[in-house]
């Protein structure tokens, strides 16, 4: 729990929660497990809003609470954790790959997810069956049981999961039984348990909900929205009360790295290649836990046979291919034996490795320069090297060399390592080695990723305070053009309102629209690289 | 400061074994590093294509969305009381369900908002909390009474128990306060 992690989770809790879920998730985040009063007296706020703040963070799962550590009845504790929080900059890209993969039904249901934190079946299927209809023809509508198949088709594939049913809650559940967590005795604060220790993680409950999307008529009076709600609030029993469903982000995480191993292979290699590792990948999904460190043994007669009808490339190029992909010195894929023609394997935490150091060079390379880069590939791959090895291995002028090695230790990306001739570290009797350790130079440029995106939504958020009048004064004048429209105004009329903006704050507000898309597209950018550093730190973490 | 003026540029180690000569020093420093330093190398310019415009489009109207629904907690604004001509069309455009009822089975109790009764208890409550704190005290001037005068000890507990009614009511009065504040400025309504 960095201070660049803080800022960043405070900031992105602002953007999407409020200042107050800020203020709240900050407490949380920088003290630990806190209860109630506690986190009252600390933030300053009145009880209300702290209650309202906490119940949206645990809706959102940012939060989690357990009772206390002094026994049954000490006061329920709340805490935090930066890594829930942090996803939220990963939303468009989980909505992105849904899109991709189940057209936009699949899409649709994500986004609802997403934005509710949780919700139960029948209602996601309602809500994302009416949001279709709007967008259909007239006379058309969505229906539910389509909805429901696309759901159907997510939780198979593990990208959703139900929400673990809490233990101390207050109510007893003997609905979902959960054999692998812990009872009331809260003598052991254990880590609460994950989701996949429930055996009806992935079921879908059977669910009577039949009916199509209702078009929402576009209401003119406050008077018939209330009418609407009252027709929502109707309680409908469909079957799967107090089930609740969450998007499993481990599995969108696997399904990018995958993405990222099979175009690494395809910018290497060529398109075939990628295609027989995205075959071999395929296939082991369901064989191969999420830390595994590579995938289980398959033969080469089974990748064969599984390829793609319209790959059909002949037995022997396969196997040369195969042999190639094992040659490669980025070892992606590995042979594990000869039995069926070959055992081949798909190493995955090597490959997430290597995905990082190509990172790591990358950076260094366009902040410092090739022949920078050349120094940093070379103590990568000799481990440790002397002030004038490296300028004979690098051949560059010693000048030169000195200088950018300085300036990648003063950076911290080059570390020095001193070993003694004699046991008082006399300098002029030491020897002082240049080394590069990978992780912890990985986490600390995944530090900087933090701060980099922190510092974009801190610019975005001053530019639209800058221009806070002229875009409040764009955005009223739209209303006003939607609702003249609406009723049916004349062109004269509409080109009037239009003129009501100027030409120069026209082209300052375009202005500051490309800036503002310039900031969210880098941050963007920017969670595709600190997606690489966090999956190599983490799965280096736990080898 | 024996090595003054004479081996004021003098290393404790032999300079030759890092590889860098007296003359190759860097200027000292005079101050902190500058907040923006000027890069020799300009940053690669961003990836542009249909996949990064269409997640930037979902990530504005994500952030657009979630600023409209209930979970978005706005702090405790005064509304004027003459609603502004502009307000009324900006309010057109926000989302309809402003209410949201959570599932209570997966909340701890505590979180859930105080109705109207606790306060009718807390009339109740408060005599047997007196009658307790007077039993205490009235004890412990028994035991007083041991060691020193008896007119001084009941004047003493007498005292002591009207203070605390007297801050007791000023809580209650600031609670009832506080909750009207409430109910007239909502921006989100939970209902039970």
């Amino acid at each position: 729990m960095t201070a660049q992690e803080v800022r960043l989770c405070g900031l992105l809790l602002r953007e999407h929660f409020g200042e107050v879920v800020e203020k709240v998730g900050t407490q949380l985040l920088r003290s630990g497990a806190q209860n109630l009063r506690t986190i009252i007296h600390e933030t300053g706020l009145s009880v209300d809003l702290v209650k309202k703040s906490l119940m949206v963070l645990v809706q959102h799962g940012a939060c989690l609470f357990s009772s206390g550590r002094k026994g049954p009845g000490s006061p329920t504790e709340y805490r935090s954790g930066c890594d829930r929080i942090l996803r939220i900059l990963r939303y468009p890209r989980y909505i992105y790959t849904a899109k991709t993969l189940y057209g936009d039904t699949g899409e649709l249901i994500i986004e609802e997810l997403l934005q509710r934190g949780h919700m139960t079946m029948s209602g996601t299927v309602k809500t994302v069956a009416d949001r279709l209809t709007q967008n259909m023809e007239e006379g058309r509508s969505m229906d539910y049981s389509e909805v429901s198949s696309a759901f159907s088709k997510l939780v198979e594939t593990h990208f959703l999961q139900r929400c673990p049913p809490l233990a101390g809650a207050g109510t007893a559940d003997s609905t979902n039984p959960a054999p692998g967590a812990t009872p009331a005795t809260p003598s052991t604060p254990a880590a609460p348990p994950t989701p996949e220790s429930f055996p009806d993680c992935y079921k879908v409950p059977h669910m009577t909900l039949v009916g199509r999307g209702k078009r929402q008529l576009t209401a003119e009076d406050g008077e018939d929205q209330r009418n609407a709600k009252r027709q929502k609030m109707d309680p409908e029993a469909h079957g799967d009360e107090g089930i609740y469903w969450q998007v499993n982000f481990e599995r969108f995480h696997l399904h990018f790295r995958d993405q990222a191993i099979i175009s690494a292979v395809a910018n290497k290699l060529d398109q075939t290649s990628s295609e027989i590792v995205r075959t071999m990948l395929r296939m082991s999904e369901v064989t191969t836990s999420p830390a595994a460190t590579c995938t289980k043994p398959l033969s080469a007669n089974e990748i064969f046979r599984s390829l793609p009808a319209s790959y059909n490339i002949p037995r022997p190029i396969l196997d040369q291919y195969l042999t190639l992909l094992v040659d490669d010195p980025m070892e992606f894929v590995g042979k594990a034996g000869e039995s069926g023609g070959g055992m081949y394997v798909v190493n995955l935490h090597r490959a997430l490795a290597n995905l990082a150091r190509a990172t790591l060079e990358s950076v260094v390379q366009e902040r410092f320069g090739s022949r920078s880069a050349r120094i940093f590939r070379l103590l990568l791959r000799k481990r440790h090297l002397e002030q004038k090895q490296v300028e004979d291995f690098a051949m560059i002028p010693a000048k030169e060399a000195k200088d950018m090695l300085y300036t990648l230790l003063s950076q911290n990306l080059v570390q020095l390592q001193e070993i003694p001739k004699t046991p008082d570290y006399a300098p002029s009797r030491t020897f002082y080695l240049y080394t590069v350790n990978q992780l912890p130079t990985a986490r600390m440029l995944l530090q900087n990723c933090y701060k980099t995106v922190a510092n974009l939504i801190e610019r975005r958020l001053f530019e639209s305070k800058e221009s806070k009048r002229l875009l409040e004064k764009s955005q009223r004048i739209e209303a006003i053009l939607a609702s003249l429209q609406a009723s049916g105004a004349e062109p004269e009329q509409l080109t009037e309102v239009e003129e009501m903006i100027t030409a120069p704050e026209k082209q300052q507000l375009d202005g500051l629209r490309l800036h503002i898309n310039k900031l969210d597209s880098a941050e963007n950018q920017v969670d595709e690289t600190i997606f690489r550093l966090e999956s190599d730190v983490n799965s280096t973490a736990t080898s | 400061m024996a090595g003054k003026g004479r081996g004021v540029a003098a290393f404790t180690f032999n300079i030759e074994a890092l590889g860098i000569g007296r003359g190759s020093m860097p200027e000292a420093r005079v101050g902190p590093s500058p907040l923006f330093p000027s890069t020799d190398f300009k940053p690669v310019p961003l990836k542009a294509g249909e996949d990064e415009d269409y997640m930037l489009a979902l990530k504005q109207e994500m952030r657009g969305t979630m600023q409209q629904l209930p979970h978005n907690i706005k702090p405790q604004s005064n509304k004027s009381e003459v609603e502004r001509y502009t307000e009324r069309y900006l309010k057109k455009s926000q989302i309809e369900d402003e209410d949201w009822t959570p599932d209570w089975n997966l909340f701890p109790k505590e979180l859930m908002p105080q109705t109207k009764k606790p306060r009718a208890k807390a009339g109740t409550k408060k005599k047997p909390v007196k009658i307790s704190r007077k039993e205490t005290e009235a004890m412990l001037s028994k035991l007083d009474a041991l060691a020193k005068n008896d007119d001084r000890n009941p004047e003493k507990s007498d005292d002591e128990t009207e203070k605390k009614p007297g801050n007791e009511e000023e809580e209650e009065v600031e609670a009832e306060e506080y909750d009207e504040e409430d109910i007239e400025e909502v921006s989100l309504q939970i209902r039970t």
